[in-house]
């Protein structure tokens, strides 16, 4: 299977502050990949090196088979992002936002037309098509920034936890996006602190105090812990490392 | 996977910037109005507020010769415009009262034998004391008073000595005329400076905030995960809000023209090209504060403390000429020197280009600074 994501050796400091210490990993096409861990654990930092927001201090990484020193604008053609903080525009209706985002993407307006009314029609949002953000339910909102953030056909897309303060209806409805996305090809890369989504993952690593303690499937990582759950397997992997 | 082509017109993108940010600022209520509002109140406010015509000088008059002499003196100061006389005592501490709490402007006192002296020696003596908390004010008022009192005193001696008027036989006569501005109206000085101030706010402020709010609810992020280009997106922000100022611009020209009745001496073209490439720098620097700040609050603090620094040094007030030296080589970097002498040659006097070649090379390499700092300073990778 071809490698889309490939760590070796990530470091990144702040100061004395290790958040990443040494991280080795691959991601392959077309899978869901869950990047699990404590608050604080250095997710986010991973993956916002890896999406080109922030440099590592030593290391190597390729995205998209692009090397995330030299070659930066074309990893940022090739991924999508979508952050904790809620980013789309406000102040912007969710038709205005698509053809901004669209527009700095180079998508063309007869392409945008076509693929913003399927995805209007998928998420059944057609009647918000001229509603400002700000006005929607944040279920909403979080569908259409993922929408927004896969809407250029991105090779990867990273989901810094995506269903953070919505109910767990939402947020199954929400994994369904994810499951279609991976459907098409795109590799789905999330964080996530909730165990029970740590499941719909293909594999998942559990990362603690800037390390990864543990890389594999679900299936796996619950038989060597001896775990009826993911739950558990991220309390004994916390505990043994503390 | 569907191959977009993505073409890579800088253009296009940058015209998505430009959509992007006028429909926000189309949507920001508050900005709007401060874009129509602005404008009226500093040029209606400001200007007629900001006067440095005397008009009422008030006097305590302390007259202990009660002689006609000096009654035709009081009646004098009185009949000009510029005085009124406000109370009058036989005591200069009552003046002296009056002057602490800031309720006459000065006090005249005319001694006792003010007459006599005069018919007798050809010579007397009157004291004014000035209240000189405001020393232009001081200035100006004395010298307005002294020279009714020399009036005075002329006519004193061509009557008692029956000369035609007091003239010695060699004397040099000064005949002056007030050039670019032959009335002496002080709202004609202050609306350029005024117009000059008004673009630097809404610029400052424009610039400095859009970055920041960027950066506030998270949408920067968003963009910097994307292959835009800093150049593009920070061209897409300036755009619009150079559009804006010139706006505003050209609204505070046409208050100035039809409540003023400014005249407008020189080439609007060279005002709205100064005009841009000024703006250019503002907004540069207000980008700059925008990339180093993290929050709207410090934006303000910083933007503030620059304003009022390029606008107290920049000569609105207070002629930079009068300054010390090493005051007027610290203008030559503030852009608003140089913009607010541009407005007022070029609207006032007519000067063209070939006048304002110093002005275009400062604005020039101050443009260029604070864009190519501003530029700098960004990243799209922390």
């Amino acid at each position: 299977m071809e490698k889309v994501i490939e760590v070796r050796n990530l470091v990144k400091k702040f100061g004395s502050f290790v958040a990443n210490d040494h991280l080795n990993f691959d991601v392959y096409q077309g899978e869901i990949f869950g990047f699990l861990g404590a608050n604080g654990a250095g997710k986010t930092t991973a993956m916002k090196i890896l999406c080109g927001l922030s440099s590592p201090t030593s290391g190597e990484a390729k995205v998209a088979s692009f090397d995330i020193y030299k070659e930066t604008e074309k990893v940022k053609r090739n991924i999508g992002y979508m952050s904790q903080k809620f980013s789309l525009y406000e102040d912007l209706t969710v038709a205005e936002n698509i053809r901004f985002f669209s527009g700095v993407y180079g998508i063309s307006p007869a392409d945008r037309k076509e693929k913003q009314d399927k995805l209007l029609k998928d998420l059944g949002l057609e009647s918000a098509r001229d509603s400002l953000i700000g006005s929607l339910p944040l279920g909403w909102k979080q569908k259409l920034a993922f929408s927004v953030a896969i809407f250029h056909d991105p090779k990867i897309v990273f989901l810094d936890e995506p269903t953070g303060g919505v109910d767990p209806i939402t947020r199954r409805k929400f994994w369904d996006l994810i499951y279609e996305a991976s459907d098409r090809g795109i590799t789905v890369f999330v964080t996530t602190h909730y165990m029970d989504e740590a499941e719909y993952c293909n594999r998942v690593s559990i990362m603690n105090a800037g390390r990864i303690e543990a890389l594999d499937t679900p299936e796996n990582l619950k038989k060597q812990y001896s775990a009826k759950n993911m739950d558990e397997v991220f309390l004994k992997i916390a505990r043994n490392v503390d | 996977m569907v191959n977009y082509k993505i073409v890579n017109e800088k253009m296009k993108t940058i015209f998505y910037v430009i959509q992007k940010e006028f429909i926000q600022v189309k949507r920001n209520k508050v900005m709007l109005r401060m874009i129509v509002m602005i404008p009226l109140l500093q040029m209606l406010v400001l200007v007629f507020a900001a006067t440095y015509d005397l008009k009422n000088v008030d006097i305590f008059l302390v007259d202990k010769d009660l002689s006609s002499t000096s009654r035709e003196l009081a009646g004098k100061l009185e009949a000009s415009p510029f005085f009124t006389i406000n109370n009058t005592s036989f005591d200069p501490e009552d003046g002296e009262n009056e002057l602490l709490r800031n309720a006459d402007d000065m006090v005249l006192v005319i001694p006792r034998g003010f007459e006599r002296d005069l018919i007798r020696d050809d010579k007397a003596s009157l004291q004014i004391l000035v209240n000189a908390i405001d020393g232009q004010a001081a200035q100006l008022g004395y010298s307005y008073a002294a020279s009714v009192i020399r009036d005075f005193n002329k006519n004193i001696i061509a009557e008692w000595k029956g000369l035609p008027e007091f003239n010695p036989p060699y004397q040099i006569n000064t005949v002056s005329r007030f050039w670019y501005n032959s009335e002496l109206e002080y709202k004609w000085y202050m609306a350029p400076g005024v117009l000059a101030i008004l673009v630097t706010l809404i610029g400052l402020f424009l610039s400095g905030m859009s970055l920041v709010k960027e950066k506030e609810q998270g949408t920067i992020e968003q963009l910097n995960v994307t292959p835009i280009k800093k150049i593009q997106f920070l061209t897409g922000k300036l755009i619009p809000f150079v559009v804006i100022a010139l706006f505003d611009l050209s609204f505070g020209l046409i208050i100035a023209k039809v409540v003023f009745n400014l005249p407008i001496v020189g080439s609007l073209g060279l005002v709205f090209g100064f005009g841009i490439l000024y703006l250019l720098g503002i907004l540069g620097l207000g980008l700059l504060i925008s990339t180093v700040a993290d929050t709207q609050q410090q934006v303000m603090f910083v933007t503030y403390f620059f304003m009022m620094i390029f606008i107290l040094m920049g000569g609105i007030f207070t002629p930079v000429d009068s300054m010390p030296h090493w005051a007027q080589l610290v203008n030559e970097a503030n852009p608003v020197f140089h913009f607010m002498k541009v407005m007022r040659m070029v609207v006032l006097k007519g000067s063209n280009f070939g006048d304002l070649i110093h002005e275009f090379v400062a604005l020039c390499i101050l443009g260029f600074t604070f864009l190519s700092l501003a530029v700098w300073r960004y990243r799209k990778t922390a």
